[in-house]
């Protein structure tokens, strides 16, 4: 514990209300709740709290209020609360801060700044309900053109495809590792995506055996700089490759799971001894350049004998569209670019809040650069970092996403309530820990369910939208510009976006 | 593709135009060449669907003496001797001119602020790495560049044995204006009646469209337009007028030109069959489907549309997919017609041997020398 810190909580008791049940208590894994027997009272140790608010929403006589702590240094706007935390923190103990999340500085939200299209008058909008209305989804490589014969039995297809994965609706989940969320929310997303007909995305903590067969099919497995759980098996049992170049929260370096969070199961699926630290280089140590990086993709092509699209997820930095270019050019089927919002189970909050820039530049930079050499349809760009609603996702689509990741959506949709303490492997709500007394509070029947709702609510919301502007297939607003209208921009982020101002 | 110009920004491009329109299509099917009178008096029947903003003809078969030269009809807006100049330099930079006239006028007929529109039979001249591009391309680069680089000059047609007539007014003003009653027979008539809503009267933005011998005549709103138009630029068709009839030329000339594949996919491209009947087809068929919307759904128009496509020798006309906008067929002996009404069509063929209605998506395929057309009638409402 820190000397001399505020605490970020005030945890209060409405003593009129408490039964002293004790349900706080043996919900805070962080020992906020303490009764005490002699006293037959309840305790609480503020200094420990960090609002994730589990024990206010199980408190069955809503005795609970937990909220930010009323008391405060001298208001100032440039050295604030946090900024002088922090250094005290690092005072003391000489370290790096950690952070979970993405990062939740007040950097402009641009689909905050985006507004869509409907039809009036000029072109009937269309009502999801009595017409069809579609969001099939295909990533991969397209050809430049298709031979066609004409044959007694019809036309028929003659040019070979390069391999795409055909998903019900444009939004996938995004890796999130088992190591660094529970089994049960890991297996959850697995369940959650194969029921609706999309992916989730492995992450590089492996994807245990017995999963293999049955969500194999919906599962991206990534190929990271920690090579942790891979084998031949683990490539051709899912139905895309990942390689993890970088990750929007954390671009340039690597990751860190602890000793402790590594448990038996883990430590089997990762390949590596039980209780030891798994540790992912900041580079992939074998792609020191972008001809290197071809070679992994067509390493990876051979294993998987050219039957799998080849993804690489990079991070949204300064030259992202140019390095998008040399993806594409290197062989890569997809690109998936991860912005500054982009989310983590534990990055360095220095590194967190200050690298990248924002998804939505980087995406209408990614989708211009692409479109203006010609070889958009050579990949497909797949989008994350942020993404809060069907909105966002519909905005990003219109800027030439060819789909999204949604991580942070999908985890607050399970019991998130974004506390930012993913790192210490103490989640309350049973998604982001190893402990197995706290993840078994997460029910993957239950919280799948709750994932696939969430899915089939954004999926009715972008059929309306598309109704709206008289579309009924997504591929006819994917890169369609027009349909999008800034408010509240400058005019370079308009020009980088692509967009006119409302009104124009 | 040569000499292409990019914008920096989307940001900075004009916005697409919007419009309603009638429609009115007919071929003689043994190729026998006929007077613009069935046309005329078929579209001016239909008046309610235009407002006298713009009209149009396209007629195949009108230059028999100068088949085998491209005939580029270029209008100068405000008739400035300069651009003339400067296109015509252009144009003996890159071609043999063989001659060149004015368009003759009716002076009789006037009309809101017309052009000098002049015609120019020419084959090309290719130099250097040019000589790698086939004719037809090397016209397509030319034409896009008059178009896209020069100021007040624009290309209405740039076919062979072909041309388009159109301007601000109702399509049988244009055609008393150009004389086309007078002066021209051909065995193709498309003709276009605008209802532009926010376009302002301008002679470019009149239909027909046309690349080359492709003519387009359209009714409706492509709300896929932002999409389809950026898909077509990376092919280096860069959009100039803004308008869907514009981006559905492009893309007709791309699919069936460049790629070579036959109206019949391409109808299946720009007005596919929805994945709830995809899911019910046969093997083969439901590849032929998927695989074309996985590989061209950047460019299916979607949204309310009937459009009439026409180039030498073939005629067709197709609706969207929904079948927001409507499309009548009729035949009788060797004419076959298409209009968006069939008032129009019985207007002109009191006693037509067949009139069908086809579904959404499902085109009717006028051939030289073939009943082809015939076969959309199976699959009729």
């Amino acid at each position: 514990m820190y000397s001399y810190l505020l605490p970020e909580f005030a945890i209060e008791r409405k003593t009129e209300r408490c039964i002293k049940c004790r349900v706080c208590e043996r919900q805070c894994p962080l020992g906020g709740h303490k009764y005490d027997p002699d006293l037959d009272a309840m305790f609480s140790c503020e200094e420990v709290c960090v609002g994730c608010q589990r024990c206010a929403v199980f408190c069955p006589t809503g005795a609970l209020c937990v909220r930010p702590h009323p008391s405060q240094y001298k208001l100032n706007f440039s050295w604030t609360r946090e900024k002088l935390q922090d250094l005290k923190k690092q005072a003391e103990t000489g370290g790096v801060i950690l952070a979970g999340s993405g990062n939740d500085k007040p950097y402009k939200v641009y689909w905050d700044h985006l507004v869509l299209n409907a039809s009036q008058v000029t072109n009937p909008s269309i009502d999801p309900l009595r017409e069809p209305m579609e969001l099939k989804t295909f990533l991969g490589k397209k050809p430049d053109s298709l031979e066609i014969d004409l044959s007694e039995e019809g036309f028929e297809i003659k040019s070979e495809l390069n391999p795409n994965k055909m998903i019900e609706l444009p939004v996938a989940f995004s890796a999130m590792s088992y190591g660094a969320i529970s089994y049960q929310a890991f297996l959850s997303l697995a369940m959650a995506a194969r029921e609706v007909g999309t992916l989730f995305n492995t992450g590089e903590g492996g994807l245990p055996l017995e999963m293999r067969e049955k969500y194999g099919g919906n599962a991206v497995v990534q190929c990271a700089s920690g090579r942790f759980g891979v084998d031949s098996e683990y490539f051709n049992c899912a139905s895309i490759v990942e390689i993890k170049i970088g990750q929007g929260a954390k671009p340039g370096i690597g990751g860190h799971l602890p000793g402790e969070k590594v448990s038996f199961n883990v430590a089997r699926n990762r390949m590596i001894p039980e209780g030891s630290d798994a540790l992912s280089p900041a580079p992939q140590h074998d792609i020191y350049s972008i001809e290197d990086l071809s070679m992994l993709i067509y390493a990876l092509k051979e294993v998987t004998n050219y039957t799998k699209p080849i993804s690489v997820k990079i991070a949204a930095v300064n030259h992202v569209a140019a390095i998008a270019s040399g993806i594409v050019r290197a062989g890569a089927d997809i690109i998936a670019i991860d912005g500054i919002r982009g989310g983590t189970g534990s990055a360095p909050k220095i590194i967190r809040d200050n690298i990248g820039i924002p998804l939505e530049l980087a995406l209408a930079a990614v989708d211009k650069r692409l479109r203006d050499e010609g070889i958009r349809n050579k990949c497909s760009v797949i989008a994350a970092g942020g993404f809060r609603c069907s909105g966002d996702v519909l905005k990003a689509i219109a800027l030439g996403a060819d789909a999204v990741y949604i991580g942070t959506s999908a985890l607050v949709a399970m019991g998130c309530t974004l506390c930012q303490k993913c790192y210490t492997g103490k989640c309350a709500w049973g998604v982001c820990t190893q402990d197995p007394y706290l993840a078994k509070r997460l029910n993957p029947e239950i919280a799948s369910a709750k994932l696939v709702n969430m899915l089939r609510s954004w999926e009715h919301e972008i059929k309306e939208m598309l109704g709206g502007m008289g579309i009924n297939a997504i591929e006819s607003i994917r890169g369609n510009r027009d349909h999008l209208r800034g408010v509240g921009l400058e005019g370079w982020e308009l020009d980088v976006l692509g967009v006119k101002g409302a009104g124009e | 593709m040569i000499g292409l110009e990019r914008k920096s920004s989307e940001r900075y491009l004009p916005d697409q135009g919007r419009e309603a329109c009638g429609l009115f299509g007919v071929m003689n099917t043994s190729g026998k060449r006929f007077p613009g009178n069935i046309a005329i008096s078929a579209i001016k029947n239909i008046k309610v669907r235009g407002n006298g903003l713009g009209g149009g003809f396209a007629v195949y078969g009108i230059y028999p003496d100068y088949k085998d030269y491209y005939a580029l009809h270029i209008m100068f807006e405000n008739k400035k001797r300069d651009v003339k100049t400067t296109v015509e330099k252009y144009l003996t930079e890159n071609f043999n001119v063989a001659y060149d006239e004015q368009i003759p006028t009716n002076p009789q007929v006037s009309l809101f602020h017309p052009p000098l529109v002049w015609r120019y039979f020419v084959t090309p001249e290719k130099k250097g790495d040019e000589r790698n591009f086939s004719d037809d391309e090397f016209v397509v680069d030319k034409v896009m560049h008059i178009n896209t680089s020069i100021d007040d000059a624009y290309v209405f047609s740039s076919g062979k044995n072909m041309g388009v007539f159109k301007g601000v007014g109702f399509p049988d003003e244009i055609a008393d204006y150009f004389l086309l009653d007078k002066l021209y027979e051909g065995y193709i008539w498309t003709v276009h009646s605008r209802f532009p809503t926010n376009t302002p009267g301008w002679w470019g933005g009149a239909h027909p469209f046309s690349i080359l011998d492709w003519t387009v005549v359209h009714n409706g709103e492509i709300s896929s337009y932002g999409t389809n138009r950026r898909f077509l630029e990376m092919y280096g068709y860069y959009c100039t007028l803004f308008t869907d009839t514009e981006v559905m030329a492009y893309a007709v000339d791309f699919l069936m030109r460049r790629q070579g594949l036959p109206i019949e996919v391409v109808s299946k491209i720009f007005a596919p069959p929805m994945w709830d009947a995809i899911d019910q087809m046969r093997e083969k068929e439901k590849h032929l489907n998927t695989t074309l919307r996985m590989v061209y759904g950047p460019l299916l128009l979607n949204g309310p549309f009937t459009v009439i496509v026409a180039r030498h020798n073939e005629m067709f006309g197709i609706t969207d997919r929904i079948r927001l906008r409507p499309i009548t067929a009729g035949a009788k002996d060797d004419l076959v017609y298409l209009s968006s009404e069939e008032a129009a069509i019985r207007s002109v063929a009191p006693d037509l041997d067949f009139a069908w209605t086809p579904h959404g998506g499902n085109p009717v395929v006028v051939r030289m020398n073939s009943t082809d057309h015939l076969l959309s009638m199976d699959n009729s409402i």
